[in-house]
């Protein structure tokens, strides 16, 4: 009984764990849009930014792996 | 549950955190990558680094080449023109002198012609001279004939020395008129 | 829907596991595992592209060429836009982590592979490296001074310190996400993967659906594999030029 509570709550905190991807989606969603709307007023500096582009997404992003592996974590390992 | 049964049958649920298989990673990993990175420091680098710049050199050298070939072509042309001017040039120097030869040879022939026509001349007035005083010489002897024959026969006795006189005195007097 | 006994029976971390390669259930530190089989495929793709690619040395290109020189080309760039001129000679190193993230990354995404980065072991070692690396790098090049980096000179007096407590956290935090964020990024597309071709097996008629699902994944998850091994040695790069330039 007292097994199946944990494992009861280790589910439901991996799925609100899931809840962070948004996050970093939201995040992703942010950086690549700004990146966009200035590459559209200045396109010949462009192609000079896409390198801080793909940082910025993948520090964004790292969070919503963190928060991935906290759901893998609670459905696998706990 | 299937996963309960998981995590009895392989230790933790998760085989990345399946601690007893971190040596064994680490161990193949850095086999790996110290092998990756003698071939590629070794080998890979070193002969592709070489064609870029082999590449890059060629590509200069040949541009380089190139300029130096259009000055050359360049240069050539000038030298074509000038070549071509100078021909010119000399081409209407020899016709100038062809035309001044030519002048001069015609002046000589002319002139030898017009001395030739004037001697031709000369020569055919003093043989028109001699042939005029034979004739003249012919006239006077056939006239004293003429009168000599004509006196014979009006019957009268011709005085031979009388008659040419007179003759020879209207001939005289002919040539003068 | 499913016929009940089998349902959903999907283990999305079973892929993932180290086994011997030749028999035997212990793992030790020398054993040839499918870590060492996959490892070895890493080690003759990079050598097929690099080496055999290249083996011509032709003025003109072949295709195989061109492949290895803009790989080349690629790094160099990098390396020389996001870590400056002087860390060109730390270029070979950063050449041999891309293409074995790269190669170690895509050879994954073959059916029944196993990825070697989607393992923290691994990425923990390659990013350890890298910040061990470039911490004592720092230290040999600016001594003392190289601490200036969390020194945060342009900000008001008052908040350096906490600008300073938070900038030693984020540095020491670099090789947890560094690592982590490749060994997620690998383990989790590949995990959706299973666990969507697992429902392929029992949805029945609607089998259609979930592969059409786990396609458009694989698609994504080629995406994701070649942007980690970018994003890896970008970070690997931003890390460098902190050492050689601490100063902000």
């Amino acid at each position: 009984m007292e097994g199946e509570l944990v494992q009861m709550g280790a589910y439901i905190g991996a799925g609100l764990a899931c809840l962070g991807m948004g996050g970093a989606g939201i995040g992703v969603g942010h950086v690549a849009g700004n990146y966009l709307a200035g590459a559209l007023r200045n396109p010949s500096a462009a192609p000079g930014q896409t390198a801080f582009l793909f940082i910025g997404i993948a520090f964004a992003e790292a969070l919503g792996i963190f928060s991935f592996l906290v759901a893998l974590l609670l459905m696998f390992a706990v | 549950m299937d996963t309960d049964a998981n995590a009895a049958a392989n230790g933790p649920g998760m085989p990345q955190l399946d601690f007893a298989t971190f040596p064994n990673q680490i161990f193949w990993l850095v086999v790996t990558v110290v092998i990756i990175y003698l071939i590629l420091s070794r080998v890979a680098l070193p002969r592709i680094g070489a064609v870029l710049a082999e590449r890059r050199g060629t590509i200069t050298n040949d541009i380089a080449r190139a300029e130096e070939l259009k000055l050359k072509a360049e240069a050539a042309a000038a030298a074509h023109d000038k070549a071509l001017a100078d021909a010119r040039a000399e081409a209407s120097k020899i016709v100038e002198k062809a035309k001044a030869e030519m002048q001069a040879e015609l002046d000589v022939a002319l002139q030898k012609a017009d001395a030739e026509i004037a001697a031709r001349t000369a020569e055919s007035e003093a043989r028109i001279a001699e042939i005029r005083a034979s004739a003249a010489e012919a006239v006077e002897v056939v006239a004293k004939d003429t009168v000599h024959e004509l006196l014979g026969a009006l019957g009268q006795k011709s005085d031979g020395r009388s008659v040419n006189a007179a003759v020879s005195a209207r001939i005289k007097q002919g040539d003068a008129a | 829907m499913a016929d009940g006994t089998s349902g959903f029976n999907i283990k999305p971390m079973d892929q993932f596991t180290v086994k011997p390669l030749f028999g035997g259930d212990v793992v030790h530190w020398y054993t040839p595992t499918n870590v060492t089989l996959w490892m070895a495929l890493t080690v003759l793709a990079v050598t097929a592209l690099m080496v055999w690619g290249s083996r011509g040395r032709a003025l003109v290109p072949t295709r195989g060429q061109s492949l290895a020189e803009m790989t080349y080309g690629f790094i160099y760039k990098m390396v020389e836009d996001v870590a400056g001129r002087d860390a060109v000679r730390f270029f070979p190193y950063i050449m041999t982590i891309f293409v074995f993230v790269f190669f170690a990354n895509v050879l994954g995404l073959i059916p029944f592979a196993f990825t070697t980065t989607s393992h923290i072991a691994v990425t923990a070692v390659l990013a350890l490296a890298v910040f061990l690396t470039v911490t004592a790098l720092g230290f040999i090049l600016h001594g003392a001074s190289f601490l200036k980096l969390f020194w945060v000179s342009s900000a008001p007096l008052p908040l350096r310190p906490v600008l300073a407590l938070i900038e030693v956290i984020s540095y020491f935090v670099r090789p947890v996400s560094h690592s982590i964020r490749l060994a997620g990024a690998m383990m989790a597309g590949h995990a959706v993967a299973k666990v969507f071709a697992g429902f392929a097996a029992g949805v029945g008629a609607a089998f259609f659906v979930p592969i059409l699902a786990v396609t458009a994944l694989y698609a994504l998850e080629l995406l994701v594999a070649v942007i980690q091994a970018y994003v890896f040695t970008i970070l690997t790069c931003v890390y460098l030029k902190d050492a050689l330039h601490p100063a902000h």
